[in-house]
C-alpha cells in the first residue's frame, strides 16, 4: 500500500508537468505556423538566434 | 503536403486578381508601432507555400537598409516585416519591402485590418481538450484499478482522488458545453449541449455522493472521456471554420482603405475612409478603385463598373459622370469630388441591405440541433422512466438513481456529438483540395438541401474579362505587335491583347503614350506611328464611321491604316456549360439574374441552356426575387460575385462566390472557390450531399447503438466498465464510417488545367524546391 502513496503522487505530477509543458508550448505560439515548422527543419543553414528574434511573427 | 500543392494551384490561377502593390502612404496606416523606434507591418502573401519561399524572403528581405527582421508564418501565408522607423518613414521603407517582394516572385498586399489575427476561442478550445485529456488519462488510469479488483479503503481511495481531479477538470473544460446549454434552455430551447451537460452534472454528482458513501460504482472515467470525445469533435469543428476563414480573408482585398486627398493649394494628402468627407476632392490613378461615392471633377478614363452593376463593357467617363464606390480606372488618372462619405456610399449600402436579408438565414438550424430537439426529450423521458420504475420496483431510491444516471450517461450523445462535425471536417478538407473554402458546417447542409441555382452572368458565368473572338481572321504578326503595345496599358482590352506578346522589345527611342479612354500611340524609330484603340482614334478622324460596337472593338493602325480589327467579348468560364448540365441532371431549375444589358445576357443564358433570364436587375430585385422563389418552396443556390449581388447572396438559402468577386460578396458568400473553372458548384453539391448521407448514417449507427444499450442500461447492468467500453466504441464505429469520405477514385474533382504555371517563378537562392 505505502508504494501507492508514493506513485500516485509521481503520476500525477509527471502529468501536470506535461499538461504545464503543452499550455507553455501553446501560449509561447509554437502551434501558429505548424506548415511553416515542418519547413524550417529541413533548412540546413540554420544560424543562431540573435537575442532579438522573437517565437511569433504575429502577435 | 497536399496544403502546398493546393496553395500553389491557386497561387496561378489567381493571377487575374494581382492588384497594384500597396502604397507607402497605405503601409505607412497599417504599421504598428513597436516601441524602440521600431514598426511592424504585416503582408499577405499568397504565393508562399513551401521552405524555399520561407528562407528566400527571409534571407533576402533583411539585406534591404533598415529592415529589421523578417518571419515568414506559412500557415496564414503572412509575413512579418519590422523596421527601425517610424510613420511615414517607416511607410517608404516597407514600399521598398513589398517592391523587392514583387520583384522576387511574391508580390504582397494588405490585410483588412479589422481582420482578427489571433483567435482566442481556438487557444480556450485547445486547452479546454488538453486538461480535459490530462484528467480523463489520469482517472482512467485509477479506475482501470479498480475495474481490475481494487476493494474496500483503495477503492475508496482510488475514487476519491478521481473525484478530486475530475472536479476542476469539468469546471475548467466544460465551460464550452454548460454555457451553451444554459443558453439554449433559457431561450426555452433544447440542443445537443443540454443532454450532454445533464449526463456530466449528473454523473459527476451521484459518484460523489457514491464515493463518499463509499459506494462500489463511479461514473468519473466517463464523464472525463465523454468530455475529451465531444472537445475533439469541437475543435475540428472550429479549426476547420478557422481554416477557411483566413484563406478567404487573405485574398486580395478590392476595396481601397483609403485615398489620396488633394488640398486648395495641392497639397496631396493620403487619408483613411472614415476621414473623407463629401465635398473633397480625391485622385484616382490608373488601375485604382474609387473609395466613395463621386463624381468626376477633373479628367476622362474608362472606368469599370462589373463588380458595382454587373455590366460587363468598360464605360468611358468624363467630367460630371457619376462614380460610385467600388468603379475600377482603368485607363487615366481622374479627380473625384466626394459625393457621400464612406458610411453612406453604394457598398455600405449593400452591407445594409445584406443584413436586412440575412435574416431569412437565421431561422436555419443545423442537423445536429433538429437531432437534438427529438433526441434530448426521449433521453430524459428515458431517464426518468427508469427512475421511477426502479423506486416502484425496489423501493430502492438509490440504486434507481444510480441506474437512471447510467442511462444518462450511456445515451449521453458522445457518437451523435462526434456524426456531425468529423464528418465536416473531412468534407471541408476534400472541397479544400479542389480549391473551394467553405465558411461553416451548416453551409454543407444547406447546400445539400438545394434544388434551384441562381446565377450572375458577369464574372460568375463568364470570367469577367473581355477575349479575342476573332483570332483567326487576324495574321500571326499583327497580333504579336498588338500584344507588344498593349501591354503597356491596363486596360481590360489591352490585358486581352497583351496575351499575344511574344516577348519582342521595341526601340529605345520608341515613344508609347496611353490616351485616357482613346487607346495607345506609339512612335516607331523609323517614324511610322502605330495606334492601338477606338476605331476613331486609330484611323483618325475621317474613319469614324466604323461598323460595331465601339467598347468591344479596337483596331490596330499603322499611319492611320488599318492593319487588324480585333473583335472582343465576355467568355463563357471554363466548365460553366458543363457545370449547368450537371445541375439540371440532378434536378435543379436554373436562372439567370443580371444587372447586364439584355443582349449579352440572353445569348448566354441561350448557349449554356439556361431557361429563365432576367436582364438589368437592381439588387433589391435580385432579392425579390429570391424571396419569390423561396415563397414557391425553392431552396436556392446562388452564386454571384459582384457588390451588386452581396445582398442576394445574403438572402439565399446558400451561396458561393469565386475568389474574384467584391470583399463583401465574399464574406457574404458560404463558399468560396479558387479556381477559374466552375465545375466546382457541382463538384461542391456532390460533396456536400455525400457528407449529408454519411451524417444520416451515423445517425442510424448511434441510434442502433443506443437501441442495444438502453436496455442493458435501464436493466440495471451499465457498470462503469461497460459504460466505458460502449462509449468508446461507438465513437470509434462513428469516425471509421466518416473516414470513408476520404476514399478518391469516386471521379469528384474539378477538371484542372495540366499545366500549371506556377513552376515559372524565379527562385533562386541556394535552396533547392
Amino acid at each position: 500500500m505505502t508504494n501507492l502513496l508514493i506513485l500516485i503522487p509521481v503520476a500525477l505530477f509527471l502529468g501536470l508537468l506535461g499538461l504545464g509543458a503543452f499550455l507553455w508550448s501553446l501560449k509561447s505560439g509554437q502551434y501558429e505556423d505548424l506548415d511553416g515548422a515542418a519547413w524550417r527543419i529541413l533548412d540546413s543553414d540554420d544560424q543562431p538566434l540573435d537575442g532579438e528574434v522573437e517565437a511569433e511573427a504575429d502577435d | 503536403m497536399s496544403c502546398c500543392a493546393s496553395g500553389a494551384e491557386s497561387a496561378g490561377e489567381l493571377e487575374t486578381l494581382r492588384l497594384a502593390l500597396p502604397g507607402a502612404e497605405e503601409l505607412a496606416l497599417s504599421g504598428r508601432r513597436l516601441g524602440n523606434g521600431l514598426t511592424q507591418c504585416d503582408l499577405i502573401v499568397p504565393d508562399v507555400h513551401c521552405g524555399a519561399c520561407i528562407a528566400l524572403l527571409e534571407k533576402d528581405l533583411p539585406k534591404l537598409e533598415a529592415v529589421v527582421r523578417v518571419r515568414v508564418n506559412l500557415s496564414t501565408r503572412r509575413v512579418a516585416v519590422v523596421v527601425s522607423s517610424e510613420g511615414s518613414e517607416a511607410g517608404r521603407v516597407q514600399s521598398k519591402v513589398a517592391e523587392r517582394m514583387q520583384a522576387l516572385g511574391y508580390p504582397p498586399h494588405l490585410p483588412d485590418p479589422d481582420d482578427e489575427k489571433s483567435d482566442p476561442v481556438f487557444g480556450e478550445l485547445l486547452r479546454s481538450l488538453a486538461v480535459a485529456g490530462f484528467a480523463s488519462m489520469n482517472v482512467m488510469l485509477l479506475s482501470v484499478s479498480v475495474w481490475s479488483g481494487a476493494e474496500a479503503a483503495t477503492r475508496d481511495l482510488f475514487h476519491l482522488i478521481s473525484a478530486l481531479i475530475a472536479a476542476p477538470a469539468l469546471v475548467y473544460s466544460g465551460r464550452v458545453f454548460f454555457r451553451s446549454a444554459w443558453q439554449a434552455v433559457s431561450h426555452g430551447r433544447t440542443n445537443m449541449d443540454v443532454p450532454i451537460s445533464l449526463g456530466v452534472i449528473l454523473a459527476y454528482t451521484m459518484s460523489l455522493f457514491e464515493t463518499l458513501t463509499h459506494g462500489e460504482h463511479a461514473y468519473f472515467d466517463a464523464s472525463l472521456t465523454l468530455l475529451f470525445f465531444l472537445l475533439v469533435g469541437r475543435t475540428l469543428d472550429h479549426m476547420m471554420r478557422e481554416k477557411a476563414r483566413s484563406a478567404v480573408s487573405n485574398l486580395a482585398g478590392l476595396a481601397p482603405r483609403g485615398a489620396m486627398v488633394l488640398g486648395e493649394h495641392g497639397q496631396r494628402d493620403y487619408r483613411s475612409l472614415e476621414d473623407i468627407v463629401p465635398g473633397m476632392k480625391i485622385a484616382i490613378a490608373a488601375g485604382e478603385r474609387v473609395p466613395v461615392d463621386g463624381l468626376i471633377s477633373q479628367g476622362v478614363g474608362d472606368m469599370d463598373f462589373s463588380l458595382v452593376n454587373g455590366e460587363s463593357e468598360p464605360v468611358r467617363v468624363k467630367r460630371g459622370s457619376q462614380v460610385p464606390a467600388g468603379t475600377l480606372n482603368l485607363t487615366g488618372s481622374v479627380i473625384v469630388e466626394v459625393a457621400r462619405a464612406a458610411k453612406d456610399s453604394f457598398l455600405a449600402e449593400m452591407v445594409s441591405m445584406m443584413e436586412a436579408a440575412e435574416s431569412g438565414r437565421a431561422g436555419y438550424r443545423r442537423i445536429a440541433d433538429r437531432a437534438a430537439s427529438y433526441y434530448a426529450p426521449v433521453v430524459h423521458l428515458v431517464a426518468l422512466a427508469t427512475f421511477l420504475g426502479w423506486v416502484i420496483a425496489t423501493g430502492d431510491w438509490r440504486q434507481a438513481m444510480l441506474t437512471s444516471v447510467a442511462v444518462l450517461i450511456i445515451t449521453c450523445p458522445c457518437a451523435l456529438g462526434l456524426a456531425v462535425p468529423v464528418v465536416q471536417v473531412i468534407a471541408a478538407g476534400r472541397l479544400f483540395e479542389n480549391g473551394i473554402m467553405v465558411k461553416d458546417g451548416s453551409a454543407m447542409e444547406r447546400l445539400a438541401e438545394a434544388d434551384y441555382g441562381v446565377f450572375d452572368k458577369t464574372g460568375t458565368l463568364t470570367r469577367g474579362q473581355p477575349t479575342v473572338i476573332n483570332q483567326q481572321e487576324i495574321g500571326a504578326d499583327a497580333l504579336s505587335l498588338a500584344g507588344r503595345i498593349a501591354r503597356h496599358s491596363r486596360h481590360p482590352l489591352s490585358r486581352a491583347l497583351a496575351m499575344f506578346d511574344d516577348g519582342g522589345t521595341c526601340d529605345d527611342d520608341t515613344v508609347i503614350e496611353e490616351h485616357a479612354g482613346e487607346g495607345i500611340s506609339v512612335k516607331a524609330a523609323s517614324g511610322d506611328i502605330y495606334r492601338l484603340g477606338r476605331s476613331g482614334f486609330a484611323l483618325g478622324d475621317e474613319a469614324t464611321a466604323m461598323s460595331g460596337h465601339s467598347s468591344s472593338q479596337a483596331v490596330l493602325s499603322r499611319n492611320n491604316k488599318i492593319i487588324a480589327d480585333f473583335r472582343f467579348a465576355d467568355v463563357a468560364r471554363e466548365g460553366a456549360g458543363s457545370a449547368i448540365t450537371v445541375l439540371q441532371t440532378m434536378g435543379f431549375g436554373t436562372e439567370v439574374l443580371s444587372g447586364d444589358r439584355e443582349g449579352p445576357v440572353e445569348v448566354l443564358a441561350k448557349n449554356l441552356g439556361i431557361e429563365r433570364w432576367t436582364s438589368s436587375v437592381s439588387p433589391k430585385a435580385k432579392v425579390g426575387r429570391l424571396e419569390e422563389l423561396r415563397r414557391e418552396g425553392h431552396r436556392v443556390l446562388m452564386v454571384g460575385d459582384g457588390l451588386n449581388d452581396a445582398p442576394a447572396l445574403a438572402a439565399a438559402h446558400v451561396s458561393m462566390a469565386p475568389a474574384s468577386a467584391a470583399d463583401v460578396g465574399r464574406q457574404a458568400a458560404d463558399f468560396v472557390f479558387l479556381h477559374e473553372n466552375l465545375e466546382a458548384v457541382p463538384v461542391a453539391l456532390t460533396i456536400s450531399k455525400r457528407a449529408g448521407k454519411l451524417i444520416r448514417q451515423n445517425f442510424a449507427l448511434a441510434i442502433a447503438y443506443n437501441v442495444i444499450a438502453v436496455p442493458l442500461a435501464v436493466l440495471g447492468y451499465a457498470s462503469p466498465l461497460v459504460a466505458a467500453v460502449a462509449m468508446s466504441s461507438s465513437s470509434v464505429i462513428v469516425v471509421l464510417n466518416s473516414l470513408r469520405l476520404r476514399r478518391k477514385g469516386r471521379g469528384i474533382g474539378v477538371n484542372r488545367p495540366a499545366a500549371i504555371p506556377v513552376m515559372d517563378r524565379p527562385v533562386s537562392g541556394p535552396v533547392a524546391t
